[in-house]
């Protein structure tokens, strides 16, 4: 006779918590890095801090790919050169969201977006934001540009571009 | 390749719930004592056991598999522990296959604990350490943006509506009303309560989302030899395939998993299925969030690009149509316990295609069923497939 596969277990609310039904321990862990750009991100961080989006160039796959990096995944080759993009693109999708990561909602609402950059190969782009324009204007498909802090602001970050505007 | 045959002779999970009182090694051994039960083996039968457990981040426990081994049934046995994000539920019982095929070890426990309540106030917290610490945290992202992004860029793409969309949250939610270890089936559920929930991310909202869970899952693998002696009716893993694609997420097709379709080749190749819409009768894709679903049914083959939905409209999808999908609700019903809940995906196969799963049985004796998971940094794609 077959046993019965599926078991109960004691399942919890938040007011067992509250109210002391049960016993825990709290704790915070101690999480703290000082990361390396490395080679391909150290360059694009510069670029960034001079006003220039880069990319980098496969000369055996013919593709211009970014964010950069020093090989090229399809072939396995050493990337050939970092080259200049535009800081222009489109709006390969984007997002209008209305909660922080632990959910509290927000009053204006952020639009993540993967821009395409124009001068990579199709469908290359980066994670960033778009602002200045109310959220039902955007589509995928918009044309944007980058829109930079100033120069004496920048620090190599991609924060260095504070958000892609409407063209 | 000179492979042996491997069955599923065993399988035994836990309730999927928000917040368990029981810790990991807890529910792992609950899960595993029912396994073994199921097919009246004790711990000696076993010869060695794989895990899967998604980040150390979620428990703050660093080498969660090794304190788990003892619940997991590894004390004093050969012990793996393998991890690809949320494609693990999935690719354990792969680890167990090989282990088995390979005719290394003939019975195998395999074993999927999640729990992720620990994580104060909200496990979504450590999913924020996915993105790349240089480039993507600056800009202070939630992990609901690459599913909201990817979302928009499938419908967008195909010119499929939130209202189709909401047709799969519905059926899973539905389906899982009858599972007894479901944390958020709901029978009566419709599409107008998806499309009124909170708006998260736009275009998520809250009931296109999947909730965290704890939970537990366990299965017995046997060599052919050893499945006839302990069931008369071992379920056979036909196929299994696995595929990472590039982390770099901004380069890709966001409209289309490739490496799902690469995954499933791999799986369909090996268990000789040349026309999967036909051969597979049970499919349990990946669905964190309801355009998932759709997204890697087509992926793994068994719909047009842009037309799964179809088989959700014309009612294909449900248990009693053409091709049943996710007849057990699901990580949207029965609830998301990372590793937990594609290996439950694979224990719900096991039971229906034994004809096991009560009120949750698919009819008309289905032969074949396929389970697929999906995670990383939205990269990789792993399929089982199983028959009898």
């Amino acid at each position: 006779m077959q046993r019965n596969p599926y078991v109960n277990l004691i399942s919890l609310t938040e007011d067992d918590f509250a109210n002391g039904n049960v016993l825990f321990r709290h704790d915070k862990l101690n999480a703290a890095y000082a990361w390396d750009t490395g080679i391909a991100i150290g360059c694009f961080l510069g670029g960034l801090k001079a006003g220039i989006i880069l990319g980098s160039y496969c000369a055996n796959c013919r593709k211009t790919v970014t964010p950069p990096r020093i090989f090229c995944e399809w072939c396995f080759r050493p990337m050939q050169r970092f080259v200049q993009l535009s800081d222009t693109g489109i709006v390969n999708t984007f997002s209008i969201c209305y909660v922080t990561w632990d959910v509290k909602r927000i009053r204006e609402p952020e639009i993540p977006a993967v821009i395409e950059i124009d001068g990579a190969s199709l469908g290359h782009g980066f994670l960033h934001k778009i602002g200045g324009v109310s959220p039902e204007e955007v589509q995928i498909g918009m044309r944007v540009q980058a829109v930079w802090k100033p120069p004496e602001e920048r620090c190599g970050s991609i924060t260095d571009i504070l958000y892609f505007r409407k063209l | 390749m000179n492979l042996r045959k491997v069955a599923v002779v065993g399988a035994g999970m836990t309730q999927f719930v928000r917040r368990a009182k029981e810790t990991p090694q807890e529910m792992a051994f609950k899960a595993v004592r029912a396994a073994l039960d199921s097919c009246e083996l004790t711990l000696k039968d076993i010869d060695a056991v794989c895990l899967g457990t998604a980040p150390d981040s979620f428990d703050g426990f660093h080498m969660n598999g090794e304190i788990l081994s003892q619940a997991a049934g590894a004390f004093r046995k050969p012990y793996m522990r393998s991890f690809v994000g949320g494609g693990t539920g999935v690719f354990v019982p792969i680890q167990g296959w090989y282990h088995v095929a390979s005719g290394l070890f003939d019975v195998v426990l395999v074993v999927a604990e999640e729990k992720m309540s620990s994580y104060y106030p909200h496990a979504q917290a450590a999913f924020l350490t996915i993105f790349d610490h240089t480039i993507e945290r600056p800009l202070k992202p939630n992990l609901l943006w690459i599913f909201a992004l990817e979302m928009n860029r499938y419908m967008t793409t195909y010119g499929l509506s939130k209202a189709d969309i909401a047709r799969v949250s519905v059926l899973h939610k539905r389906n899982a009303a009858d599972h007894p270890c479901a944390l958020l089936g709901d029978a009566t559920i419709t599409v107008e309560d998806v499309l009124q929930s909170e708006t998260l991310a736009w275009p998520v909202q809250r009931l296109d989302v999947s909730p965290v869970s704890d939970g537990a899952v366990a299965l017995v693998l046997a060599a052919e030899h050893v499945a006839r002696r302990i069931t008369d009716k071992p379920v056979w893993i036909e196929g299994v395939g696995w595929c990472l694609d590039t982390a770099y997420w901004t380069n890709r097709d966001l409209a289309y998993p490739r490496y799902v379709e690469i995954a499933a080749k791999m799986a369909y190749e090996m268990a000789g299925i040349k026309e999967p819409r036909k051969e597979i009768h049970i499919a349990e894709p990946y669905d964190p969030f309801d355009y998932k679903a759709l997204h890697h049914l087509e992926g793994l083959q068994l719909a047009e690009r842009g037309k799964a939905i179809e088989l959700y409209l014309n009612g294909d999808a449900e248990r009693t149509g053409n091709l049943p999908i996710c007849p057990s609700g699901g990580l949207l019903g029965v609830g998301n316990p990372i590793s937990a809940a594609g290996l439950m995906k694979v224990a719900e196969l096991f039971w229906q295609l034994r004809g096991e799963a009560g009120k949750r049985q698919v009819p008309g004796n289905p032969r074949r069923g396929l389970a697929q998971a999906w995670g990383d940094l939205m990269q990789v794609g792993t399929v089982i497939i199983l028959g009898r």
